[in-house]
């Protein structure tokens, strides 16, 4: 067991880190099925996450996830920024408002019909909502870290057999069958190299 | 009419800030300007794409106490003028409507309304109706 490392700036790096390893995956990705910007923007929102990291270590945690959220709502832009964005803005109005006894992950229903609400999808539809679906459900019987990962993981791969009923990808009809779709990729990929993070360096 | 003399006020959001000012552009001409107008679009790289904070900027230079009508195009573009609206304080987001009609006809049509002094309402309706 390593030392223990302040934990949001360091899930904040984190998350950078893979996201930057990423981006281009997730452009391709996304120019088979979208417009192909998925992995620029998301790389634009996660630097400028990144890049205010120790400030927002700082702040309590409610407010830290809001203005997370914000910045992703502004700095990513498409549909990712506002469903990112919804989702930690969530997260940190439920932590505030004293949802689940202040257990973050208690806080990941509510935030997640939220972002069902804001994209007007469900599961089923292809979208990062899957994923978020699967870490909800094993988040929530307290699976490992690691089993979290890899529901997520496999979430994102189920996209590949679906068609989209939501998003640009939609547009394509039965075309968008056989793509694993960008934001459930990029979902995906943060929640693994989220879990990984907690796994290391579990918060006491 | 509306009660208080402001014409409704008209944002167009595209993806391409070449589409969002072309259309501003057209609307003006057709119109003049006795309607608040304002436009955004693209992203901060140049590239195509739409943003909330943008959006917001939009919607409150084109400000009017009659209301504000949204004009946008793609998916991303109605979700991103959604987190605007909630970003607006709670009296003033009640009176911005996003539209669902085509970008440059809908944009066309409401502003022609609404330069005669028509409410939100009616001004919305107007663009909507050529939505099939």
């Amino acid at each position: 067991m390593h030392a223990s490392r302040p934990l949001l700036p360091g899930l904040i790096e984190a998350c950078h880190a893979v996201i930057a390893s990423n981006a281009d995956h997730l452009g391709e990705l996304d120019r088979a099925i979208g417009d192909g910007d998925h992995g620029t923007n998301m790389k634009r929102g996660s630097e400028v996450v990144y890049a205010e990291r120790d400030q927002l270590g700082s702040l309590p945690l409610p407010e830290a996830l809001e203005k997370i959220g914000m910045l992703l709502v502004t700095t990513i832009g498409g549909a990712a920024g506002p469903l990112y964005g919804t989702l930690l803005i969530e997260m940190g109005r439920g932590l505030r408002a004293g949802r689940g006894n202040g257990v973050l992950v208690e806080t990941l229903p509510q935030a997640v019909a939220a972002v069902a609400r804001r994209g007007r999808a469900q599961a089923g539809d292809k979208t990062l909502l899957d994923v978020l679906y699967a870490v909800q459900r094993a988040v929530l019987k307290q699976s490992p870290p690691a089993e979290v990962a890899a529901y997520a993981m496999s979430a994102a791969r189920d996209t590949i057999s679906m068609k989209a009923l939501r998003g640009r990808a939609s547009f394509l009809g039965d075309r968008s069958i056989g793509h694993m779709d960008p934001g459930a990729c990029s979902c995906a990929l943060l929640t693994g190299s989220i879990c990984r993070f907690l796994e290391e360096f579990p918060p006491a | 009419m509306n009660n208080n003399g402001a014409n409704v006020g008209i944002v167009i959001v595209s993806h391409s800030p070449l589409i969002a000012r072309g259309t501003a552009d057209m609307v003006r001409q057709m119109v003049g300007d006795s309607v608040p107008l304002a436009w955004c679009g693209g992203n901060a790289e140049g590239g195509l794409g739409t943003n909330a904070r943008e959006i917001l900027t939009a919607i409150t230079s084109a400000w009017s106490e009659a209301g504000v009508a949204v004009f946008v195009d793609l998916g991303g573009a109605e979700t991103n003028s959604e987190m605007a609206i909630e970003m607006l304080e709670p009296a003033r987001a009640r009176r911005v409507l996003i539209c669902n009609a085509p970008i440059v006809e809908g944009a066309v049509m409401a502003a022609a309304e609404a330069s005669g002094g028509a409410a939100l309402a009616r001004v919305v309706a107007t663009a909507e109706e050529l939505s099939p």
